[in-house]
């Protein structure tokens, strides 16, 4: 007993002093800048733009009049996950389960090569792509006349899942990569065929990867602000957008600070229920992932 | 040369020239095996001699490049692992590491049609868990379970669907000694109690020939020997067989006659020995390279003179260079006149009639040829 509390009061020094730069950044850049945000939304816009102190809700009742930007976000958002998810698992299923070694280090390859430009200049090609002179042009050859993409919600959709699939490839073929082969052999061998071999060994025990790609990509689509300006051209705008026209544009800090406390609000209520709901069906299969 | 079946009634897995390859090795080479309903079988032999692949064949992982694969008297060629009424123990267990102990052991009934209710998939767990002796631990995680439960419970999940055949790859060897002697009387009772065919794949000699009704070692892919373990170890057919089922002594030499099932060899210091052949091996000729193989416990070892070697055909002076007390026996390596190294297993019955022998000690080793073979190297 006396031996280990002796040793336990250094450990625990350490520690603390481990943690400290953490606590430090974490109070710094993450607290206080929530709490200057929280005060400025109950302040006023000052006559020539920024902040003046105040002790107001005005703001908050004023935000119907950027709904938009918040429905546009919260159902391209949850989509764009949606669509990188399901485009992203057979891809990572293959690479980790069915390529062989030299198909696997050429695909991965490929993923990655993008990341060597710039995503802004990628982005900027996607207008070319999907703009008068790209992708509609080709279809008009086979016949199929008048079709609008840039500058519409697909065009931001396409723009999404291009810029975010790596994001979702990755984290999810590292779990199947790990998992034991030999159980999905078991599975076949004690009469469950492939799909139920799938739906009963593979797909929980990759459920790892599946949680933090889609939490990695949705937490970042709901701050997305280069995509919409770019694809969305104006025409289909993300809160992200509507930030920085507050703050840059038309200098309503108020206003602004409460549309971005807003926008975390609710992505902490969206991640609180998606893990809820896991948690609740796992304990429900009995099965547990993490 | 391996054994026909006489009745297909009662032959419940058959290999007919089986080969796999894959891509430039030959992993199971034209392999014809029958294994008789209810019995013990195992394949035995060293690393990468394709008992696994043999495994595998018969569990449908792996598609025979030649030859045909049936169960029950049925050709399996191209049916999926899932339709085989097989079942198999995987060498690391393979439990799903998602479920409880009981939702591991239910797997196989829940993929049955029609699946069986709730009630039912209970109480044919409960009873299995019961056969391995791990009633009590249905909710128990896999990681939370020692080695030896989890190897029953890759049994029980194996044996809940009541295959015609349980497989079993290596599914001691990641168990301690004790463990695993515990484990070998386990499973042959498990084995009488259930009455269904095992097929077993070990590299463990000892565990091969304590739990078989019939044994089949195999060399780079193809068949060397099959046979009941008593067989094998009284007359193994070759050096290989001889050298990989118990210890021997081997004397190498040329065969100067052979006299009906005798044959004499002179070995490389001139010492001319006898040996049998072995019952079903092929036949020796002068000429032919072979060894004289003798157990460590037919040699007899005494001081010079000693009365106990008097009824031997061969005997030797010798120094004892090396003694291992192992309880019940002693083994003794001494340096024989024109023999070299011998291996000597002396009982402790034996002891108590020479006395203690200790290392430097000039004693007489001795054997009779009708416990001696001889054999060909493969
Ligand atoms: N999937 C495979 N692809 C290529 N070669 C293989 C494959 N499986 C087995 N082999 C080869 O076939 C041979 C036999 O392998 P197998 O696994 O049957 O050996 P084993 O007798 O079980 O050996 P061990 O005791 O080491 O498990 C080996 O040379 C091995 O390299
Ligand atoms: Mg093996």
């Amino acid at each position: 007993m006396a031996a280990t509390q002796t040793t336990n009061g250094p450990r625990k020094r350490v520690t603390a002093m481990l943690l400290l730069p953490t606590t430090l950044w974490f109070l710094l850049l993450l607290v206080m800048p929530l709490v200057v945000i929280t005060v400025y939304s109950l302040g006023e816009r000052a006559p020539a733009g920024g902040y003046q102190p105040a002790l107001t809700l005005a703001q908050y009742a004023n935000l119907p009049a950027r709904l938009k930007a918040f429905t546009n976000t919260l159902t391209l958002a949850p989509l764009g996950t949606l669509i990188c998810l399901l485009i992203a698992y057979p891809l990572a299923y293959f690479l980790a389960l069915k390529a062989s070694r030299r198909t696997k280090a050429f695909l991965l390859t490929l993923v990655i090569v993008p990341f060597w430009t710039s995503f802004l200049i990628r982005t900027y090609a996607w207008i070319y792509i999907l703009g008068g002179r790209g992708i509609p042009r080709l279809l008009e050859m086979i016949g199929i006349e008048d079709l609008r993409l840039i500058n519409t919600p697909t065009a931001v959709l396409i723009g999404i899942v291009y810029g975010y699939l790596p994001l979702m490839v990755f984290p999810i073929y590292v779990s199947l990569e790990k998992l034991d082969k030999s159980l999905l052999e078991a599975s076949n061998d004690l009469g469950a065929n492939p799909i139920r071999t799938f739906f009963q060994v593979t797909l929980p025990l990759s459920a790892p990867g599946l949680i933090t790609g889609s939490l990695l990509v949705f937490i970042l689509l709901m701050g997305e602000y280069l995509i919409p300006a770019l694809l969305g051209g104006g025409k289909v705008f993300f809160v992200g957008n509507a930030l920085v026209d507050l703050f840059l544009q038309s200098r309503n800090w108020p206003f602004g600070s409460a549309v971005a406390l807003t926008l975390v609000g609710i992505m902490l209520v969206a991640i609180t229920l998606y893990l809820s709901l896991l948690g609740r069906q796992r304990r429900h299969q009995d099965v547990s992932i993490l | 040369m391996p054994t026909q079946p006489n009745n297909s009634q009662d032959v419940d897995i058959e290999f007919r020239g089986v080969t796999k390859r894959f891509a430039d090795v030959v992993a199971v080479d034209d392999v014809s095996i029958s294994v008789e309903r209810g019995s013990f079988f195992s394949f035995l032999g060293p690393s990468g001699c394709g008992k696994t692949t043999s495994l595998r064949l018969i569990a449908g992982f792996e598609q025979p490049t030649a030859g045909d694969v049936m169960i029950g008297g049925r050709s399996v060629v191209g049916v999926p692992p899932f339709k085989r009424p097989v079942n198999m123990v995987f060498q690391h267990y393979a439990l799903f590491p998602h479920f409880t102990v009981a939702d591991n052991i239910g797997y196989g009934l829940r993929q049955q049609k029609p699946r069986p209710d709730k009630q039912e998939i209970a109480r044919r767990v409960g009873e299995t868990l019961e056969l391995v002796r791990l009633d009590g631990y249905e909710r128990r995680r896999i990681w939370e379970l020692s080695g030896g439960q989890q190897q029953r419970v890759a049994l029980a999940r194996a044996l809940i669907n009541r295959p015609t055949v349980l497989l079993l790859d290596e599914p001691l060897a990641a168990l301690d000694r004790k463990l695993r002697q515990e484990m070998q009387i386990e499973l042959q009772t498990l084995q009488r109690d259930v009455g269904i065919t095992f097929v077993l794949v070990t590299h463990d000699q000892e565990e091969a020939l304590s739990m078989s009704d019939t044994i089949c070692i195999m060399h780079e892919g193809h068949i060397v020997q099959i046979g009941e373990p008593r067989q094998l170890y009284d007359d193994p057919i070759n050096h290989y067989v001889a050298d990989f089922v118990g210890k021997s002594n081997f004397f190498w030499g040329t065969v100067e006659e052979v006299n009906g099932a005798v044959a004499a060899v002179t070995i490389d210091s001139g010492l001319k020995l006898s040996g049998r052949l072995p019952k079903g091996g092929r036949s020796l000729s002068p000429g032919d390279s072979a060894a004289i193989a003798v157990r460590p416990e037919v040699v007899l070892i005494g001081r010079p003179g000693a009365e106990a070697l008097a009824a031997t055909d061969v005997r030797a002076p010798a120094r004892i260079k090396n003694r291992i007390f192992l309880g019940e026996q002693t083994e003794y390596l001494v340096a024989a006149e024109r023999l070299g190294d011998v291996l000597v297993l002396s009982s402790k019955h034996n002891e108590t009639v020479t006395g203690r022998l200790s290392t430097g000690d000039s004693v007489e080793i001795g054997w009779r040829t009708e416990s001696t073979l001889a054999l060909e190297k493969t």
